[in-house]
């Protein structure tokens, strides 16, 4: 597995079998093959996860360009102009960095899952060491060798550990956002990349299954 | 009837130019002003040349369904008089983002045309143009009489284009900007209508969404006495609202702005008052926020309602039930499927009246329930009158739809869209062709058709058999093979408009409508199985259609992955983007 090299980016994953997008809930059996070979909707939801067009970053841009359920384009048909205003109003939360002078807000609603929250961390922070933690390369700031842990608020005041819980379901209970130097985040030990790595490959692969 | 037995000189026989016509041009004149409508008209100028001319040069508004139907130099000359404006342009799944940017429908060649022919042009209406900042300078500089601006799902512009009009247009009647796809760079446009101005009779910017200089908002609602058209963005707040209506309770339609607030009840009795000397409200329309807390403002008109956009507010069953109590005079209603079934059996109960009904997907990608069969079917018992239906739902069955055709033989527009695409009916798990087939049977005078969910060629075999009054039909993920579409194309004598998307349709099905084509406005067709050789092939055949194909980056080029076929007098596009290819 390459979970190694693996960090927060949105190429292809390692295993496509189990991971394939489907039209179906995870445990349902395969449709039979009953249904008249025709142009079917099926055939348009091979989607590449992010993929390779994105040449220039590693990150797709944080749009819901990859999304969590199968999209076509244009369906159903429903202007874009409705969509959008139909929305309830942004889910604007702050998100603060350990040591970083001041916070930023982030739009909940404009991420379609914790790959793009993270990569949008990455863009925002950009200014700040964070941009290597998710570094594939590195993990590890090398001005202050700090690395940095997701963690949130929820509606009940416990501050958790951003990928746990369904992504919608973070979405409605997230507060506001914090990045925590890791030596606090886990009982004073330090995260090794390896576990990082880990962490967030198991966010990527649990969203390639819903 | 013998016309000579009559001693009445038929017009028209064209035999003997001298006794053309009986009607002096002054009478015909007279008469053809007082024929409004445009299908008239049309048949009309169609009797004989002297009707043609006569017609032509007294007609006022023309409707111009296709902007590259034919050009505007066309259009100027022949009717020379014309004041009043409609134009459309891109093709209607360009609202799904189907079509390319930057593909076309630019207002502003008309708008130059315009400028020396009909200079005192005073109403535009556009739809699906592409519309730019300096075509709305040109358009408020260019045309000292102009009154009407409309513009439904254009873009291209912003509000800076909105400033000008603001500042230029003395005569201003009407500004109507709706779903489109504005750049709001706020700047406070509304500051820039002159102190002066007060011939508004309709303003509506309820979708754009930055604010706007309440005071200057208060002081125009406030000088334009003749107002009977407003509706506010959502940043408009209640209490803001009860201030302009105290000032306008001429209103016939409202948008209201945001329900978000709590206000002090003094102020809710205020709003209260407010509405209840509304007393020609009868469209009533945004509701954003809308929650129980403050729906109540609005009980007092609700009584004189005749249409209730609810499509923005995200209200549950308990609050529909509550207005629709009040409102049993409501012909038009639309609302959100977060009303569920439990809202819609409440229509079905209060509206008897109701003629049209929409509802839409609050989370059109959210797999909750929303609307099911059920709901459907509670309005088309309560609601026989019904005749037009737009119904967003997860699930339908073919039973339900029966029911309903049994119910409401009337509908002249179904559009039912089943949101997964090639879904079954959700109870015996077999395709919905009975349920389009028993709509196409019973309601003879169906003119519009959205079909959806899994669906055979036997569908469109009792399309193609039944719906003799067609004139538009949109189609996506369904039928079988080109029979499909073959059976429609040959067996609906009056369609207008067809827009086809994923289906498995090639090139014998989009050549089965050769000799349907000239008579329809336009067909689309994208990600089916259509080939470059098979449009080549129509182009040939049909010298008065554009054929046109917009290449998709890669793919393969054998196949034309969309196409839009359409009538013509003006030849191919002059000002076809690269990626749009006429054949």
């Amino acid at each position: 597995m390459s979970s190694e090299t693996s960090t927060v980016t949105s190429e292809q994953p390692p295993s496509t079998a189990d991971t394939e997008l489907t039209l179906r809930l995870p445990g349902e059996s395969q449709k039979s093959e009953t249904k008249p070979t025709k142009r079917r909707f099926s055939d348009l939801t091979d989607l590449k996860l992010g993929g390779n067009n994105e040449s220039d970053t590693e990150c797709s841009v944080v749009t819901r360009s990859t999304p969590a359920k199968e999209r076509v384009v244009g369906w159903p048909p429903v202007r874009s102009h409705r969509k959008n205003m139909m929305k309830k109003d942004c889910k604007y939360v702050k998100v603060a960095v350990d040591g970083a002078p001041y916070l930023r807000k982030v739009d909940l609603e404009l991420y379609s899952g914790y790959q793009q929250l993270l990569c949008g961390f990455e863009h925002l922070f950009s200014c700040f060491t964070i941009r290597n933690v998710l570094n594939e390369r590195k993990l590890m700031d090398p001005v202050n060798g700090m690395e940095y842990v997701p963690t949130y608020e929820d509606k009940e005041g416990d501050w958790m550990l951003v990928g746990d819980v369904p992504w919608m379901m973070f979405v409605e209970s997230c507060k506001r956002i914090r990045l925590m130097k890791n030596s606090e985040a886990v009982n004073g030990s330090v995260l090794t990349r390896r576990d990082f790595g880990r962490w967030a490959s198991k966010i990527g692969s649990w969203k390639l299954l819903v | 009837m013998d016309p000579a037995a009559t001693g009445v000189t038929v017009a028209g026989t064209g035999a003997d130019p001298a006794k053309t016509t009986m009607f002096p041009e002054e009478f015909l004149k007279r008469t053809f002003s007082l024929i409004n409508s445009d299908k008239d008209r049309n048949s009309v100028s169609l009797v004989c040349k002297d009707w043609y001319n006569v017609e032509r040069m007294s007609r006022r508004h023309v409707s111009i369904r296709n902007c590259y139907s034919v050009s505007p130099e066309i259009v100027t000359a022949r009717f020379p008089a014309i004041r009043s404006v409609t134009l459309k342009g891109k093709p209607r799944f360009s609202d799904f983002n189907l079509v390319p940017d930057d593909w076309g429908a630019d207002v502003q060649p008309w708008l130059n045309v315009f400028a020396t022919a009909y200079p005192f042009l005073e109403e535009l209406r556009l739809k699906r143009m592409a519309v730019s900042d300096e075509s709305l300078e040109f358009l408020a500089l260019n045309f000292d009489d102009f009154k009407a601006l409309s513009m439904l799902s254009c873009e291209g512009f912003s509000t800076l284009g909105l400033e000008a009009i603001a500042t230029h247009c003395k005569n201003l009647t009407e500004l109507d900007i709706q779903e489109n796809g504005i750049d709001d760079l706020g700047g406070d446009w509304l500051s820039y209508f002159p102190e002066n101005l007060t011939s508004l009779e309709v303003l509506n910017f309820s979708t754009l969404t930055s604010e706007v200089s309440f005071d200057a908002l208060e002081s125009l609602v406030s000088r334009c006495k003749s107002l009977r058209v407003l509706k506010v963005n959502r940043k408009i707040n209640l209490e803001q609202l009860g201030k302009l209506l105290v000032l306008a309770p001429q209103l016939i339609e409202l948008g209201t702005g945001t329900f978000l607030e709590e206000l002090v009840s003094g102020s809710v009795n205020g709003l209260e008052n407010a509405f209840s000397k509304c007393g020609n409200l009868v469209t009533l329309s945004s509701f954003w926020d809308a929650t129980l807390l403050h729906l109540p403002v609005v009980y007092p008109v609700c009584g004189n309602l005749t249409f209730l956009n609810l499509s923005y507010a995200n209200i549950g069953p308990d609050e529909l039930e509550q207005i629709l109590g009040r409102s049993k005079r409501l012909v038009r209603l639309w609302v959100v499927d977060t009303v569920g079934d439990k809202g819609l059996e409440a229509v079905g109960s209060h509206c008897p009246l109701l003629e049209e009904l929409r509802v839409f997907p609050v989370d059109p990608f959210d797999q909750q329930l929303g609307v099911t069969d059920s709901g459907l079917v509670a309005v088309s018992k309560g609601c026989p009158k019904l005749h037009y239906i737009l119904y967003f739902c997860q699930r339908m069955t073919n039973a339900a739809v029966i029911t309903v055709a049994q119910n409401c033989p009337n509908f002249t527009h179904f559009r039912l869209c089943i949101m997964n695409p090639s879904e079954p009916d959700y109870l015996t798990n077999e395709p919905m062709d009975e349920a389009f087939g028993a709509i196409v049977k019973t309601c003879t005078k169906l003119e519009r058709l959205s079909v959806s969910g899994l669906l055979t060629d036997l569908a469109f075999e009792y399309i193609g058999k039944y719906a003799k009054n067609l004139e538009t039909l949109s189609v996506a993920f369904a039928g079988d093979s080109d029979l499909g579409m073959e059976y429609v194309m040959r067996g609906c004598p009056k369609l207008k408009r067809v827009e086809i998307r994923d289906c498995p349709f090639g090139d014998s099905a989009l050549l089965s409508g050769l000799t349907q084509y000239e008579s329809m406005r336009s067909l689309w067709m994208s990600d089916c199985n259509v080939t470059m050789d098979g449009c080549k092939k129509l182009a040939e055949e049909m010298s008065r259609l554009n054929v046109e194909v917009i290449k998709d980056e890669g793919g393969d080029d054998r196949l034309a992955n969309k196409v839009y076929v359409y009538r013509t007098v003006a030849g191919p596009r002059k000002d076809a983007p690269p990626f749009v290819v006429t054949l």
